[in-house]
């Protein structure tokens, strides 16, 4: 195996009909295996987003005949502002699931990796990756809570002398967006941590200790050393949590359905309620690629970045 | 060496394989025993023929017949009153058992025009809209089946409601669901915080309710107690078509519900009523947080004694007796000048039958028994809180004297002598109440829309849903 990866221009060469032949006999065998995972691929994903394709085009209830629009479900998509409005509700929410998440995942996961290696260390990684475990759902339902007048969230501000800002969160415009993003950083601060700590374990602890003999601060280890060797990890939750929050539908359905007014609004709900409440499967088809194409946009340069570092 | 190990890979690539496809045969041989539900599969073409069989049937009732059956069944998840009817019907009728699948009205919302295209189609539902689905051909006609039971000579004109004429309007035409009774909306109070603010009657007109509720806010008491959440639907729209048919008469309201050509809610009366409306937000009549307050909260919370009055329906009658019994009254919304007409928001459980069912004409049975039977009065009353409806000879069950059932089954004659009930503007298209009401109405709590702006922006809605 080790010679065929070393060499294999010189086996092509020397010996190019048998080593073909092998290595035909090997892809053959390489997609026997992949074959059933395919088919599953090509039946629940590949087939479903070509349909969604054709449906964009057309006009249809769900029940009753289709009939073809051509692009007027995409035009509809830019003329009615709350369509529209979703999209930059999902921009708002990139910097809550993703940004921070990933920010003050690199600052804990450097903190553990620094001053808490042992038990504690473990147990900090397990509380945070705790969200990833919980349903979204019953996650959503307890945040309403701790967000409501009465709620936990609100006597702690009290208690801490800001009795005056304290509000029903997810039911004030200016804040629910917010308050909604909060219960993102919530869930995706865990997977973003133990994802970075892990790639801080790999780091040659020779670099840690020789910064550390040279005197130098958590600060400047944080910027010289984590940050730049972990590009590659960064990558990969900027990546996941970009999508998730682009993509976002469970948080925002269980806490607050969209409101107050369309102010928490995004593309993943108002895709269903589209699709689902107005029966009207090619606009929430239209919105749907929309969607897509704006993640690939968004993700390419990301994955892009990622490679050169590689 | 290689060779053998990818032998051995391919070998066990195949008994996987041949795992995972006997595992995905697993539902498939499933499937096997719905063949053995046979029975219902081979009724389903004397079901297809069943409206034509119900409309030839004036010399025998259809019944449930002797035989056993699986009547099918959606019912709403968090109302009992179908479930205990159901109950009462097996013991009346051994020979009918229940199949009931049940879900969130929200997601029955979704999902009814899947179940009722499958195959496996219920014979009875829980409707949350009709229109389109009665448009796609999805539920059955049931005037064979209203001509063999006698149901259009019933005094109720909920039953018009039911109705949808060839131009896919409501209000007229062909019957396609019957209510399991027929709920009235007013406003409760609590009984103690009322007789502190010098209330000893209900108001007769608009003005003096408003007085009442400024007399509740200078008391430090929260006036009206109401949802407003997203997720549960905007509860504010109670209160807002209250005032409509208090300043308008409720006919063009109906209209503009029913879908009839034409029809607008931005009509001068609205706007006064949406004014008014708006004056109450301004004046802090509804709690701060309305915009974050779920359905069953607000009911918890007047149900502990906060709020003077909410707006709601008899269907939360047994939950208001049980939180505060005794203490909870309830009035019609007083019209805008003493002397006018009440009015108020009154309309069917539906239940429909679908065009696939199995059973229909045991459904039309059941749904026959619920209006006629004493025992299923009793239950309509005593659990559903609403008004069985049905043929006027029928005895009204008795209730507590004192209950708040007592009140709203008294108010149900003096509204409907009125001619003042209404469908819920929520009804007027499938998402007219999430797309158009619930957010503009959170948007003029939150200072962010006017009376005028609400009337338009919800019209555009309905115009471009209507249009679609």
């Amino acid at each position: 195996m080790t010679v065929d990866n070393n060499h294999p221009a010189a086996l092509s060469v020397s010996k190019r009909t048998p080593a073909s032949n092998w290595v035909r006999r090997e892809t053959f065998i390489g997609w026997l295996f992949v074959l059933p995972a395919l088919l599953m691929y090509a039946g629940f994903v590949l087939v479903p987003f070509l349909l969604t394709i054709v449906y964009s085009f057309h006009r249809w209830n769900g029940v009753g005949p289709m009939k073809w629009v051509g692009l007027k479900n995409y035009i509809t998509v830019f003329q009615v502002p709350d369509l529209l409005g979703t999209i930059f509700n999902a921009f708002w929410l990139v910097v809550w699931f993703s940004f921070i998440p990933v920010g003050l995942g690199l600052v804990v996961a450097s903190v553990i990796n620094r001053v808490a290696t042992g038990r504690f260390g473990e147990v900090a990684r397990t509380v945070l990756f705790l969200p990833q475990v919980i349903a979204l759902v019953a996650a959503g339902i307890i945040w309403g809570w701790l967000f409501s007048l009465s709620g936990l969230i609100n006597q702690l501000l009290k208690i801490i002398g800001l009795g005056s800002i304290t509000r029903a969160w997810l039911g004030d415009f200016d804040w629910a967006l917010s308050a909604v993003g909060i219960i993102g950083v919530w869930v995706l601060l865990g997977f973003c941590t133990v994802l970075l700590s892990t790639g801080i374990s790999k780091v040659d602890p020779a670099l840690y200790e020789s910064a550390r003999i040279d005197g130098s601060s958590w600060f400047t280890e944080f910027t010289a050393i984590t940050v730049p060797l972990l590009r590659h990890e960064i990558g990969v939750c900027l990546t996941v949590t970009v999508i998730a929050a682009l993509a976002t539908f469970d948080i925002v359905y269980v806490a607050t359905a969209g409101g107050p007014g369309n102010a928490t609004s995004v593309p993943g709900l108002q895709i269903y309620i589209l699709a689902f409440s107005q029966r009207n499967i090619g606009l929430a088809s239209a919105l749907a690629v929309m969607l897509m194409i704006l993640v690939v946009l968004i993700i390419l340069p990301i994955q892009r970045l990622n490679q050169e570092v590689k | 060496m290689n060779k053998k190990s990818v032998l051995w890979s391919l070998v066990s690539l195949l008994v996987l394989t041949s795992l995972l496809l006997s595992a995905c045969g697993g539902p498939a041989t499933a499937t096997a025993p719905s063949a053995t539900e046979a029975p219902v599969v081979t009724e389903a073409p004397v079901s297809t023929e069943a409206p034509v069989a119900a409309t030839e049937i004036s010399a025998g009732m259809p019944t449930c017949g002797t035989d056993p059956v699986v009547l099918k069944a959606t019912f709403e998840t968090g109302f009992d009153l179908p479930f205990k009817l159901a109950e009462e019907f097996t013991k009346q009728y051994p020979n009918v058992t229940w199949d009931i699948s049940q879900d969130q009205f929200a997601n029955l919302i979704t999902s009814t025009p899947l179940v009722l295209a499958s195959d496996n189609a219920p014979d009875l539902l829980r409707l949350p809209t009709m229109v389109s689905f009665a448009k796609d051909g999805l539920l059955m006609d049931l005037d064979g089946y209203a001509t063999a039971f006698g149901w259009n000579d019933w005094p109720v004109p909920q039953l018009n409601q039911n109705r949808i004429d060839a131009d896919g309007v409501r209000g007229s035409g062909t019957l396609y669901a019957m209510g399991l009774n027929y709920s009235l909306t007013g406003v409760f109070y609590n009984k103690t915080l009322a007789a502190q603010i010098g209330m000893t009657e209900p108001p007769k007109t608009v003005a003096e309710f408003e007085s009442l509720l400024a007399a509740a806010k200078t008391a430090g008491l929260q006036p009206i107690m109401m949802w407003g959440s997203a997720k549960s639907g905007m509860g504010l729209a109670f209160p807002l078509q209250q005032l409509m048919a208090a300043y308008g008469p409720v006919e063009p309201i109906n209209d503009w519900i029913y879908g009839k050509a034409g029809a607008t809610i931005d009509t001068p009366t609205n706007l006064i009523a949406a004014q008014h409306l708006e004056q109450w937000i301004k004046a802090g009549y509804f709690p701060s947080d309305i915009n974050a307050i779920e359905y069953t909260d607000a009911a918890a919370r007047f149900g502990k004694g906060e709020g003077v009055f909410t707006f709601n329906g008899d269907w939360q009658n047994a939950g208001y007796d049980a939180a505060l019994p005794g203490n909870v009254g309830f009035f019609l919304m007083p019209p805008a000048e003493a002397g006018g007409k009440f009015a108020a928001m009154s309309a069917p459980l539906t239940f429909g039958i679908a065009a696939k069912a199995a059973h229909p004409d045991c459904a039309a049975f059941f749904l026959n028994w619920v209006a006629t039977n004493d025992a299923a009065r009793q239950i309509d009353v005593a659990v559903g809180g609403s008004n069985p409806g049905g043929p006027s000879d029928a005895t009204m069950p008795t209730v507590a004297s004192g209950s708040v059932t007592a009140e709203t089954l008294a108010a149900g004659p003096v509204m409907g002598a009125d001619g003042g009930a209404m469908d819920f503007i929520a009804n007027a298209t499938s998402s007219i109440f999430a797309q158009g009401w619930t957010p503009e109405l959170q948007k003029m709590v939150g200072g962010q829309q006017d009376a005028a702006g609400l009337l338009k922006a919800v019209q555009a809605e309905y115009e471009r849903e209507l249009a679609q």
